[in-house]
């Protein structure tokens, strides 16, 4: 039996008087790819940031990974040890070097030793293929060089999902696709993944699901080839007209 | 007009007693102004860049009130002239402690009365400082950092402090410069420092125009030893 990890109930996020997130029940299992697409203010970052406790849901019960919010928030800490995130806008921390920001989550986070540490982050930036560029400091990468490196980062901390919000969507056209080429690789050592994207193609190739929202609400759930070629939604079949 | 160098090297001993008090004022007085800035203004900066979503309960009610007091500080000092403070301090203050506290005989010496002027004011502005250079922050970055499952203590110490005290450092040199200057108020509570000496010399021999451009000189000196050792610094740290 595969396990739940992430299980909204009812969800509801609401910032002031605007409801973002509205009534959304989604079930997430261990090893599943979701993607989620939709238009802007559609909620789906909010969604993908709930799950971290960045945002507090107001209303529902969002169980991740066994821990219940708002019920038990005093374990977001938890939480965020097993949900790795990554940031449209990358957030390296800046006066730190490549290398030092990917051991910082094992040092600070898991309390690992510093050996452990760099043992740890050195795999990883082979594995991103920054083997050579743990040296160097944020502002001395491209920008998809970066991403990399906030994906080991995340990775470094061993969590048991990733989060990806807008992966790619500040990266000039010629630098999205090594950043897709990793998250296909991790994907496919079979780590539970949430992404946040406008690349369809990666959907189609590497999600295992496609959540469609529009406007607070979940439109369609399904496997991303069946929505993508025949989307049962106006709505959908319209954002699609738009984006491919 | 007739310039005497006799008269400066008569005077430069005493004088410099003057400047070694002043030295004293100001580095105890900064000391201190550092750590009642660096809480007060982390207080006040702290609701600003904490997520919505981990402010509840008794910790943040604390952090909340902690917030609106240190506000309440630099608001004050921030709003009333340096000598009113030193006066208060060293006339006002005591009285308050004799009838609150029963101590009939308490009472502060000038040089104490100095130092705490320092601290509260160099504080109070320090906060505003430590506040402008932490809000400052890239908001993405504290998410990142409280992302990967650190406690707040250990995002502040890691990644917040260490950027915001690069970018803290030029209006901090500022503001220990005005601190270093505004020693010379003390000469109104009648504290030996330069500014007192040079006006003690000069109501006995009258050479204004001597002593107070070799005032002025050591003044200048000591602000510039300042101004180069924080530039120094300054280019240590990358700022970013």
């Amino acid at each position: 039996m595969k396990e739940n990890m992430i299980e909204f109930k009812n969800v509801e996020k609401r910032f002031g008087n605007l409801t973002v997130l509205k009534d959304v029940n989604l079930t997430i299992e261990n090893g599943e790819i979701v993607v989620i697409i939709g238009p802007s203010g559609s909620g789906k970052s909010t969604l993908l940031r709930c799950i971290n406790a960045l945002e507090m849901i107001n209303g529902g019960e969002l169980i991740i990974d066994g821990i219940h919010l708002p019920r038990e928030r005093h374990r977001i800490k938890e939480i965020r040890l097993e949900a790795g995130m990554v940031f449209q806008q990358f957030n390296l921390f800046p006066h730190m070097t490549a290398l030092e920001n990917v051991m910082f989550g094992p040092l600070k986070a898991r309390g690992k030793s510093k050996q452990e540490a760099q043992k740890i982050a050195e795999a990883l930036m082979e594995k991103v293929g920054l083997a050579d560029r743990g040296h160097h400091f944020p502002s001395q990468l491209s920008g998809g060089q970066q991403q990399r490196v906030v994906i080991a980062r995340s990775l470094a901390v061993q969590p048991r999902m990733m989060l990806f919000d807008e992966p790619t969507s500040a990266l000039d056209p010629e630098l999205i696709e090594e950043v897709l080429v990793v998250m296909q690789k991790i994907a496919e050592e079979g780590m539970t993944m949430v992404v946040v994207t406008h690349e369809i193609e990666f959907a189609k190739k590497v999600g295992t699901r496609l959540l469609f929202m529009d406007e607070g609400i979940i439109i369609e759930d399904g496997k991303p080839v069946d929505l993508l070629t025949s989307p049962k939604s106006d709505r959908l079949k319209k954002f699609l007209r738009h984006v491919v | 007009m007739d310039f005497e160098l006799e008269v400066i090297l008569e005077a430069i001993p005493a004088l410099l007693e003057g400047a070694k008090l002043t030295c004293l004022i100001t580095v105890v007085g900064l000391i201190g102004g550092m750590i009642v800035g660096v809480l007060a203004g982390l207080a006040r900066s702290a609701p600003s860049i904490s997520l919505e979503s981990e402010n509840y309960g008794l910790r943040a009610a604390i952090a909340k009130t902690a917030g609106k007091l240190a506000g309440l500080f630099v608001e004050t000092i921030r709003g009333t002239p340096i000598i009113v403070q030193a006066m208060f301090i060293y006339f006002a203050f005591p009285l308050i402690v004799r009838s609150m506290l029963g101590m009939p005989g308490f009472r502060f010496d000038a040089l104490t009365a100095a130092i705490i002027t320092i601290i509260i004011n160099a504080g109070a502005y320090i906060a505003e400082i430590v506040r402008g250079a932490v809000l400052s922050i890239d908001k993405g970055l504290v998410e990142a950092g409280l992302s990967l499952g650190i406690s707040r203590f250990c995002l502040y110490k890691n990644i917040v402090g260490p950027l915001a005290f690069r970018r803290m450092i030029p209006p901090l040199g500022n503001q220990f410069i005005i601190s270093l200057k505004d020693t010379s108020l003390f000469i109104i509570i009648g504290v030996g420092e330069l500014t007192r000496q040079g006006q003690e010399i000069m109501a006995s021999n009258f050479r204004a125009l001597e002593i107070w451009s070799t005032v002025a000189i050591i003044y200048l000196i000591m602000t510039s030893i300042m101004a180069y050792t924080l530039r120094r610094f300054e280019k240590r740290l990358k700022i970013l």
